[in-house]
């Protein structure tokens, strides 16, 4: 799970990290009090969504009076925003952070991840504060530094001492790097991180180390031991359809085909999604029922499929393991039978109970057309959207 | 012959009477496998499916000379029993578990190298030398004991791939999923030395997919030290940018871990790519005959 800037920036206060004051709103009659609540004389006003690249977009904009800033939140709040990250259509802006605007003499950059292939937390840091890192590493990857981090000991100072002489940083600044690479990796450690990014980290004109941005990335695996993050769910940046499949623990994915698919396990999934492109045809989804979905989970996944106005056909690939196909075969005739289809449907199933699952199917009466393998199955569902 | 596991194995089932656990229990049975011992904490004492139940994993060796064990526990504490069954010696350890933190995982990596236990997943299909020991979730159908050695970070897909090998008269030695999580226990280079110094194995199936970079790193090992054929198939040409597809592992982010490089970098390395996942099996037939 992404946390909005806002929400990951509350969080890192309660680790002592140093944050701009500011107050998130989602109503634009609150901007001009939120402005003097803040009481400084200029401030930044971002546009909270869950994608980068705000800046060049006119995601992130200045204002020195109470009007001004009523005037840019009203401009911002239910508009679209579109940058490098999002498509076309960009993201509504449904809050915006107004914040004080620091003097700063020096933007930095700082970072945990995970470091899958040394497959540790790696602190990471750079001069080029400001940029985005994947073209700081493409360009001058000699300007990122990385020390990876022993997630039982945590940072250890002398590699914080390692990265301040590398970033030109000493005395008291350095003991603040110090201080602050500690609480974020507390923060990370605590709260589940996959990411957690400061870009930029500024160093104000007051020398005090503040992190200007946030981004922080939840690992859904562990959101159960974060109830406190419980209230963050709604107002995710999903589809309606995205949120269902997640209530039914679906993995579903949107995309821009008219081929709909609904595959049992991950990697047959995109397995799926590859051959229906290499037939010719486009997938209009990714979805994993999983393992051992029950006939309700089919049936809702099997809903959120026709749900989608695109999706002119679909194909149902299934290698039953754990998964029965007769307990499949159910489910989709359920699934018929309360919302019903006006579209091909092409059936592809294998494995553990096949032979029960062909009988269901044949004596439902329904309109299929069932396939023996997956190329024939891909051929198939192709044909009838052209 | 085959890999990690034999007709001799001893299996120990950790949440053997759980939904998952007790269910697979009774289809490893079938299939054969010398399944000596069940733990869950509290139910020590009791017999599952004829199998004795202990309370720990330690009494559970003591008692049964079992030197494997397969995870069927919940994510929440699928990371303890994993260290519970290394510390008790187990030298073969099968995670089936999925949604596991990965910070637990990197934990449990850094105990385990200090450690004899040889993890395998989590989040994936299990091992299988057909006809002779299964450990996991596998329809033991589909397989047929052979020549080729199947390793996969996939579930299904890597039963698709054995299915096409079954039908066309092809058996496996030794099939197993190293699990679709971003850190797992035992990864793709691993698999395949193991395959190239198996005198039974003759040639290697190994399907990857988008996001991080074993398979990257395994052409390295392809290209240096392997002399057997390998096919390859990645799945994911069609996943879009930042999502997460299905699997915890399966992202590709800022343009990498996309599967067109690895498809390069594997070709590169001379692995035989099936650009289908329906051409796998004659893919595999192809370079045999």
């Amino acid at each position: 799970m992404k946390l909005f800037e806002f929400q990951a920036k509350n969080t890192l206060k309660e680790y002592g990290v140093c944050i701009p004051r500011g107050i998130a709103i989602s109503r634009s009659a609150d901007a001009s009090k939120t402005f003097r609540e803040i009481g400084c004389n200029r401030c930044v006003i971002k546009a909270q969504i869950l994608a980068g690249g705000r800046g060049k977009s006119g995601g992130i904009q200045f204002a020195s009076s109470p009007e001004e800033a009523q005037a840019c939140v009203s401009g911002m709040l239910g508009s679209h925003l579109v940058t490098r990250q999002t498509g076309q259509k960009g993201t509504e802006i449904k809050y915006v952070l107004i914040e004080e605007a620091l003097p700063i003499k020096k933007e930095l950059y700082l970072a945990i991840t995970i470091d899958r292939c040394l497959q540790t937390p790696m602190l990471i840091a750079s001069a080029e504060g400001g940029m985005e890192i994947e073209e700081v590493a493409k360009r001058t990857p000699d300007k990122i530094i990385k020390e990876p981090i022993d997630v039982f000991f945590g940072i250890h100072p002398f590699q914080v001492r390692r990265i301040a002489s590398q970033l030109n940083l000493s005395g008291t600044l350095a003991t603040k790097l110090s201080n602050l690479a500690t609480n974020l990796f507390d923060a990370f450690l605590k709260n589940d991180c996959s990411l957690l990014e400061i870009n930029p980290l500024a160093i104000t004109a007051h020398d005090e180390i503040c992190a200007l941005d946030a981004k922080m990335d939840v690992d859904d695996n562990a959101l159960y031991r974060h109830p406190e993050f419980n209230h963050f769910i709604p107002c995710q940046d999903i589809s309606p359809a995205e949120a269902l499949a997640r209530q039914y623990r679906l993995s579903y994915i949107s995309l821009n085909g008219n081929i709909g698919c609904l595959v049992n396990g991950a990697g047959l999934a995109m397995a799926t999604m590859d051959i229906i492109k290499l037939h010719g045809g486009e997938p209009a989804n990714f979805l994993d029922v999983g393992g051992d979905a029950s006939p309700e989970q089919v049936t809702q996944a099997f809903k959120i499929i026709l749900s989608d106005q695109k999706v002119k056909a679909v194909l149902i690939n299934i290698f039953g393991g754990i998964m029965k196909c007769d307990v499949i075969a159910s489910g989709i005739i359920q699934a018929i039978n309360e919302v019903g289809i006006h579209i091909p449907l092409v059936i592809r199933l294998e494995g553990t109970n096949v032979e029960m699952a062909k009988k269901i199917l044949n004596n439902s009466g329904l309109k299929i057309t069932s396939a023996k393998d997956m190329k024939e199955a891909a051929n198939l569902v192709v044909s009838k959207v052209f | 012959m085959g890999i990690l596991i034999h007709k001799d194995t001893r299996v120990l089932c950790q949440g053997i009477t759980g939904h998952a656990g007790s269910f697979h229990s009774e289809r490893m049975l079938e299939y054969g496998t010398r399944l000596v011992a069940g733990v869950t904490p509290g139910k020590g004492g009791t017999l599952h499916h004829n199998i004795p139940v202990f309370d720990n994993v330690l009494e559970a060796v003591t008692k049964t000379g079992a030197n494997a064990s397969v995870i069927y526990v919940p994510a929440p504490f699928a990371a303890d029993a994993i260290i519970e069954a290394a510390d008790a010696g187990i030298e073969l350890v099968v995670c089936i578990t999925e949604g596991i933190p990965t910070l637990d995982m990197i934990k449990v990596k850094k105990y385990l190298s200090h450690k004899q236990a040889r993890l395998i997943g989590p989040n994936c299909p299990g091992i299988i030398t057909p006809g002779a020991c299964k450990i996991g979730i596998m329809p033991g159908y589909i397989h047929k004991p052979g020549q080729v050695g199947v390793v996969s970070r996939s579930g299904t897909l890597t039963y698709e791939a054995v299915w096409q090998l079954t039908q066309r008269g092809i058996g496996q030695s030794t099939c197993l999923g190293i699990g679709g999580d971003p850190i797992v226990g035992t990864d793709f280079v691993e698999v395949l030395r193991l395959f190239e110094n198996d005198p039974e194995t003759q040639a290697m199936v190994m399907i990857g997919e988008i996001g991080g970079s074993a398979e990257e790193e395994a052409s390295a090992i392809i290209q240096k030290e392997i002399s057997k054929p390998v096919v390859g198939f990645i799945a994911g040409r069609t996943a879009p940018q930042g999502k997460r597809m299905g699997h915890a592992g399966a992202i590709i982010t800022g343009g990498k871990g996309t599967a067109a490089s690895k498809i390069d970098v594997l070709k590169n390395a001379g692995v035989t790519i099936a650009d289908s996942p329906a051409d796998i099996g004659d893919t595999v037939a192809r370079l045999l005959r």
